[in-house]
C-alpha cells in the first residue's frame, strides 16, 4: 500500500476493483463504511455481486479479464474531459517529458518487439534527454512525443464502446464510475483504489496495477490522505515475505537479482544503480550501492564485498526471468529436471496453477520436504486422486513447524506497519519455528561440507550464521539486529561517530565502504539500538495534524522511516502549502515539515517528489515494464474471443506461455468465462481452516455460482451436484444458482460468466471436493510471472 | 434500565465473526453441514447454534440486495418463553435484574420444549436432540456481568453489533437511523420491545421470516399462555 488501512477512511471515493475486501479483508471494511459515513461514495467493479457490492452506491460488472479496457475506458474519459488535477499532473507526473523518436505503438504493439524471441527492446522507450542529461520536458504539451500527448493518443482508442464490447458492462454503468471516481481530480478530494488478486493475477497483471496508477497521477491521487493504490495483501505478512526478497528477481530490499554477465561486483553495482542528472530529483535508489555493500556484509562480514558477490548465486543473464518463476520450477519439475523440492509452508497440489500438473511433477522428484502445520495434499500427494502411490518413487518428508502464535517474530502488514508479535503457546513437542529448522538444516548442510568436501564450499561455510543464533536456538530478536544493520567498524558521519556494533540508526547511514551491515535496507531504522525494536511499539498518540487523518506514528513502526503515507511530497505545492487543507499529511510550517515524516526532505519546492522515480517524477510513461510503457487491452490467454476490439494482437505477446500448454479459445467445448476466488471463513488452500469445525460447518465443500439462465440451459437446480471441466481438469462441487452472478455480452456474443473458491483440496473433509487449480492454466504474467488464475475457460454441467 | 444490543444491518458484511466466537466462547461444537446451494450455514439455529447469519438475495424494487440477517435471542423486555416455560417449572427461565438477560436454566429440562419454542414470537429456541433441554442465547451473562461486550458484540469488525445501557443503545439506533436514510430511504427500526434492536435498511421482511414479530401480545396472560392452560398445561 502506498497509504494505510486507516486511511481508507479519508477517502472521498473509494473504487476496490479485483478485490472483495468486505469478505477477504473484512476488517478493512471498518475503514471503508467510515469513509461512506463521511460522505464518500464507494464503488465495486467485479464479475460478480458480491457481499462490497451491496454495500456501494455505485457498482459495475466486467466480465473476468477486461480490466484494462475498463480502466482504459476511464483515462480517457479523464483526458477527453479534462477532469484531471493539472498542477499536479504537469508538476509532479512525467507528463511533460518529451519520449525519443524510437517510439512507436501499433496494432498492438510496441516498438521494439522481437517476435523470434517474444521480448522488447526497452531501449526503444526511452525519454528524450537534452545535453546535460535530463528528460527533455514541454509543460505546453504541444510536442506530439510529450508523454500526455502519446497517452491521449494511446487511450483516445477506449471509447464507450469499444470498452462496452469488451467488458460487457453496460456505458450507463461505465459513465456512473467515471464520473464518479474523476470527480478527484481537484486539489481537495481524494480517491482510493483498492486492489487484490483480481487485478494481479492474470496475464496483464501488472499493467492493471499501471493503468490504476495512471490514473491515480492524472487526478492527483498519489501522496495524499484518501488516496493511493493500495494493494490487500492476501496473507498477514506477505508484504514482510516481499521485503525479505522471496522472489526470482529480487534479493532482500528489492535489490535486483546479479546476473551471469556481471563479472565484477561493480558491474552488478552499475547496473543496478540509476543515475539522475537532474538536481531536484532525489534518485534515492542512486544510493543502491549502499544498500548492496550493507547486504552482503550482512551474509558475509569477513569477506570483500568483490568475495561476497563472487559467492552469490547469479541468474543466467540470456535466460528470461520467467524461467525462474513458480510456473517454470512447476514445468522443469514435470520434464523431470529437478531432483528435489522445499514445499515450505506451501501446498502447490492445491495452491499452485493446474494443480494436476504440479502433483504429476512431484512425482518425479527425487525428494520432497513438506514443512507445514497439518497433512495436507502436497504432503500426501502421492495418495491422492488418480495417483498410484506404487509407481511414485519420491521420497517425502514432513515436519511439522510452530504455528504464527507459537513463535515470536515480526509481521509487516499492507500498511508496511513492521508489527513484534510475541510467543503465544509454546509448540508440540518436536514441532519447531522455521527459523530453528532452517538453522539446524544450515548447520548439518555446513558440517556435511566441512567433513566430506563438495563442489565450492565457500558460501556454505562463510555464511554469517553467528547473527541468527542465540543459545543455540534461533533468534527472531538478533535476526531483526542484523535486519536493521550495525556497524563493523567506527565510523565517522557529518560529525558524529558510531561505534563498532553500533545499530545503524537510519539508511540513510549505511555505506557503500562495507563498514554496515542491513540484512534489508528499507528496515533500517527498526530497530536503531539492540535493545529496541520500534515494531515493539504500542502508543497510539499522534499530533492534532495526524489524529485527523487516523494515523498512528507511534504505534509500531513502518517503513520507510516509518512514513505512513509514501510520496506525500505530492499532497503540497512548491510552498510546502497542502493540497487539501483539511486532511494534510504533511505541511511546511515555521520552517520545517509537520505530519507525516516528509519524503526527500530539503525546503519545499526544492525536490521531486515521487523519489522513488530516477527522475522524481509519477510514471505516467513506465519504460521499465517487460510488456510496454502503457498498458493496453489483451484478452486472456483464455477466453471467448479470437479476436478483440482494440487490436490484432490478441493476447500480451511477452507473456509466459509453453508451447505444449493446452488452451481453450472460443472453444465451444469450455464456453464459459470462470475466476476463482476466496470465501471470509477459508484461507488459502483452506490447509488451518478446513480442520477448524465452526468455519467449516458455515463453508463445507466448494460450490460453483452461476447465473438462474444458465443453470436452466443445463438443468441445474440450486443446491445439484456439477461437474467443472477445462483443458486441464475436473471440480466436482454444488451449484449454487444466484442472480450475483450474470451473462455478458461480450463483442456481441453472450457469454455466462461462473466462479468457485479454490480453498479445498481431498484430504479434508472428505466430502469437501477438490482444488479449483485443477481447471487453472500454467500462463502467467511477464513481469513477475503470476499465474493467470482469475480468468479462464470452463465448462459446467451436471454431475 | 439494563443493557441492550442495537445491531446496524446497514453495516453487516456477513464475515460471520459474530457466529463463529459466539460458538467460540461457549465452546459449543461444530455441525456436520453440506453446501446445500446457500451461504447460510449451519442452515438454521440449534442447540449448538444460538447465533446464525441468514442470508437472503431479494429484489426490491427491482434491485438486488444481498441481505445479513445475524438471528438470535431478542431478549425480550417480557419475555414470552419465560411465562410458558415456568408454568411447567418455575425458575425454568429466568431474567437477569441488573441487565435484563433472560436465561434458561437447568430446569428448562423440565419445560415442554416445542412450547417453549411456539411461545417465542421470534422462533428462537431450539431442543435438544435425543435430551430435554433447549438452549438460546443467554446474552453473554458471564462476560456482560464483569464488564465486558457479548462475545458477538466484540468481534464484530464493522461497528454493526453495539452493546451498552439501554439509553445509550436507544440514542445510537434514532441518530443511525437518520444517518442512514440518506442512503437507504426504506430504512427502519425493528421492534423496540426487545433488548436486541435492528435497523433494517429495508422492509424487514425480506431479511427473514422472524426479523420482526407482527405483534405484541397483549393482556395479562399470552396468548400462548392461555392456550397451554387451556390444553390442561401445566401438569397436573
Amino acid at each position: 500500500m502506498t497509504n494505510y488501512w486507516e486511511d481508507i477512511s479519508n477517502s472521498d471515493c473509494v473504487l476496490m476493483m479485483g478485490c472483495n475486501p468486505a469478505e477477504n479483508h473484512p476488517i478493512s471494511f471498518k475503514w471503508v463504511l467510515r469513509a461512506k459515513d463521511k460522505g464518500a461514495t464507494l464503488i465495486h467493479v467485479d464479475p460478480r455481486f458480491t457481499r462490497t457490492t451491496g454495500h456501494c452506491q455505485l457498482s459495475a460488472h466486467l466480465r473476468s479479464g477486461s480490466d484494462i479496457a475498463f480502466i482504459g475506458g476511464m483515462i480517457n474519459y479523464i483526458l477527453a474531459n479534462k477532469l484531471f488535477f493539472a498542477d499536479y499532473m504537469r508538476e509532479y507526473t512525467n507528463a511533460s517529458f518529451v519520449v525519443g523518436s524510437k517510439f512507436s505503438f501499433k496494432d498492438g504493439l510496441f516498438s521494439g518487439f522481437d517476435a523470434k524471441k517474444k521480448v522488447y527492446d526497452k531501449s526503444t522507450w526511452a525519454f528524450e534527454m537534452d545535453a546535460n542529461g535530463v528528460p527533455v520536458r514541454d509543460d505546453s504539451f504541444k510536442n506530439p512525443r510529450c508523454v500526455l500527448n502519446l497517452l491521449q493518443k494511446h487511450f483516445e482508442r477506449y471509447t464507450l464502446d469499444a470498452v462496452t464490447a469488451a467488458t460487457g458492462t453496460s456505458k450507463e454503468d461505465l459513465l456512473a464510475v467515471y464520473k464518479a471516481f474523476a470527480s478527484t481530480g481537484t486539489a481537495e478530494r481524494s480517491g482510493t483504489i483498492m486492489y487484490a488478486m483480481g487485478y494481479t493475477q492474470k496475464t496483464v497483471g501488472v499493467q492493471n496495477i499501471r493503468s490504476m496508477s495512471i490514473v491515480q497521477l492524472l487526478l492527483g491521487n498519489i501522496g495524499v490522505a484518501g488516496g493511493g493504490v493500495n494493494a490487500l495483501r492476501g496473507e498477514s505478512n506477505v508484504q514482510g515475505s516481499t521485503d525479505q526478497g522471496l522472489l526470482a528477481n529480487i534479493l532482500p530490499g528489492y535489490i535486483d537479482v546479479p546476473k551471469s554477465s556481471f563479472a565484477k561486483y561493480e558491474d552488478w553495482v552499475k547496473a543496478s544503480t540509476p543515475v539522475s542528472k537532474d538536481p531536484k530529483s532525489v534518485n534515492w535508489w542512486g544510493n543502491k550501492p549502499k544498500y548492496i555493500a550493507s547486504l552482503l556484509k550482512s551474509m558475509y562480514p569477513e569477506a570483500t564485498l568483490e568475495e561476497a558477490f563472487q559467492m552469490l548465486p547469479k541468474v543466467d543473464a540470456h535466460r528470461k526471468m520467467t524461467d525462474y518463476f513458480w510456473l517454470n520450477i512447476f514445468e522443469r519439475m514435470h520434464k523431470g529436471e529437478m531432483k528435489g523440492l522445499f514445499a515450505w509452508g506451501m501446498n502447490p497440489a492445491c495452491g499452485g496453477a493446474n494443480a494436476q500438473k504440479n502433483r504429476e511433477a512431484m512425482g518425479k522428484l527425487k525428494w520432497l520436504v513438506n514443512v507445514n502445520l497439518y497433512e495436507n495434499e502436497t504432503s500426501s500427494f502421492w495418495k491422492g486422486p488418480g495417483m498410484k502411490p506404487e509407481s511414485i518413487k519420491t521420497e517425502v518428508f514432513f515436519l511439522p513447524c510452530a504455528a504464527s502464535y507459537e513463535k515470536e517474530g515480526s509481521v509487516t502488514n499492507s500498511s508496511r506497519v513492521v508489527q513484534w508479535r510475541y510467543r503465544g503457546p509454546h509448540p508440540l513437542n518436536n514441532v519447531k519455528p522455521d527459523g530453528d529448522i532452517m538453522l539446524e538444516l544450515f548447520k548439518e548442510i555446513r558440517g556435511m561440507y566441512e567433513k566430506d568436501g563438495g563442489a565450492y564450499p565457500d558460501p556454505i561455510k562463510a555464511l554469517n550464521i553467528a547473527d541468527w543464533e542465540e543459545h543455540n536456538e534461533y533468534s527472531p530478536r538478533k535476526v531483526a539486529r542484523l535486519l536493521n544493520g550495525y556497524f563493523l567498524k567506527d565510523v565517522t558521519i557529518n560529525g558524529t561517530t558510531y561505534t563498532k556494533g553500533q545499530q545503524v540508526p537510519s539508511f540513510a547511514m549505511l555505506q557503500a565502504d562495507g563498514s554496515t551491515t542491513s540484512g534489508c535496507w528499507v528496515l533500517c531504522g527498526m530497530q536503531p539500538a539492540a535493545d529496541k525494536h520500534l515494531g515493539m511499539r504500542r502508543d497510539k498518540t499522534a499530533t492534532e495534524m495526524q489524529a485527523n487523518l487516523s494515523m498512528t506514528p507511534n504505534w509500531a513502526w513502518a517503513w520507510p522511516v516509518n512514513r505512513r503515507i509514501i510520496y506525500n511530497r505530492a499532497s503540497v505545492d512548491a510552498t510546502g502549502k497542502p493540497f487539501a487543507p483539511q486532511k494534510a499529511v504533511i505541511a511546511w510550517k515555521d520552517g520545517k515539515w509537520v505530519g507525516d515524516v516528509v519524503d526527500g526532505g530539503g525546503d519545499p519546492g526544492t525536490k521531486h517528489p515521487f523519489i522513488m522515480q530516477t527522475h522524481g517524477m509519477g510514471a505516467l510513461f513506465g519504460p521499465g515494464r517487460e510488456d510496454g510503457p502503457f498498458p493496453e487491452h489483451y484478452e486472456p490467454m483464455e477466453s471467448p474471443l479470437k479476436k478483440h476490439g482494440f487490436s490484432n494482437q490478441r493476447v500480451n505477446p511477452v507473456a509466459y506461455l509453453l508451447p505444449t500448454e493446452k488452451l481453450a479459445i472460443a472453444d465451444a467445448k469450455f464456453p464459459h468465462i470462470c475466476t476463482t476466488y476466496r470465501v471470509t471463513e477459508h484461507w488459502q488452500t483452506g490447509l488451518m481452516t478446513r480442520r477448524q469445525e465452526w468455519l467449516l460447518e458455515a463453508e463445507p465443500e466448494v460450490f460453483c455460482e452461476m447465473n438462474p439462465a444458465l443453470a436452466k440451459s443445463i438443468g441445474i437446480n440450486n443446491g445439484d451436484r456439477v461437474l467443472l471441466s477445462s483443458p486441464r481438469g475436473e471440480v466436482n462441487a454444488v451449484a449454487m444458482v444466484t442472480e450475483r452472478i450474470q451473462s455478458f455480452t461480450i463483442m456481441g456474443k453472450e457469454v455466462h460468466q461462473i466462479g468457485l473458491p479454490w480453498h479445498y483440496g481431498w484430504v479434508t473433509p472428505n466430502f469437501g471436493g477438490d482444488s479449483a487449480n485443477l481447471l487453472t492454466s500454467s500462463v502467467g504474467e511477464p513481469n513477475t510471472g503470476i499465474p493467470e488464475t482469475k480468468a479462464f475457460m470452463a465448462n459446467v454441467r451436471k454431475a | 434500565m439494563g443493557k441492550m444490543m442495537f445491531i446496524d444491518l446497514t453495516r453487516c458484511t456477513a464475515c460471520r465473526g459474530c457466529q463463529v466466537a459466539c460458538k467460540q466462547w461457549k465452546s459449543l461444537p461444530g455441525e456436520a453441514t453440506r453446501n446445500t446451494g446457500t451461504h447460510q450455514n449451519p442452515p438454521d439455529l440449534s442447540f449448538n447454534t444460538l447465533k446464525l447469519v441468514r442470508f437472503s438475495e431479494p429484489k426490491v424494487d427491482g434491485k438486488l440486495h444481498w441481505l445479513f440477517f445475524p438471528d438470535a435471542c431478542r431478549h425480550c423486555l417480557e419475555p414470552p418463553c419465560m411465562g410458558q416455560a415456568n408454568l411447567d417449572d418455575e425458575g425454568a427461565v429466568i431474567q437477569d435484574e441488573a441487565t435484563g438477560a433472560v436465561i434458561f436454566t437447568d430446569k428448562i429440562a423440565n419445560a415442554d420444549a416445542e412450547a417453549v419454542r411456539t411461545a417465542c414470537p421470534y422462533d428462537i429456541p431450539r431442543p435438544e436432540k435425543d435430551g430435554k433441554m433447549s438452549s438460546k442465547c443467554d446474552f453473554c451473562i458471564d462476560r456482560i456481568s464483569n464488564g465486558m461486550k457479548p462475545s458477538c458484540v466484540h468481534v464484530c469488525p464493522t461497528g454493526c453489533m453495539n452493546f451498552g445501557t439501554e439509553e445509550e443503545m436507544r440514542a445510537l439506533a434514532k441518530t443511525r437511523l437518520e444517518e442512514v436514510k440518506k442512503h437507504y430511504p426504506q430504512a427502519t427500526l425493528g421492534n423496540d420491545d426487545v433488548r436486541v434492536m435492528y435497523l433494517f435498511a429495508v422492509d424487514p421482511k425480506n431479511y427473514s421470516y422472524n426479523a420482526v414479530a407482527e405483534a405484541a401480545p397483549t393482556g395479562p396472560m399470552t396468548r400462548r399462555e392461555v392456550f397451554a392452560s387451556l390444553a390442561g398445561k401445566p401438569k397436573a
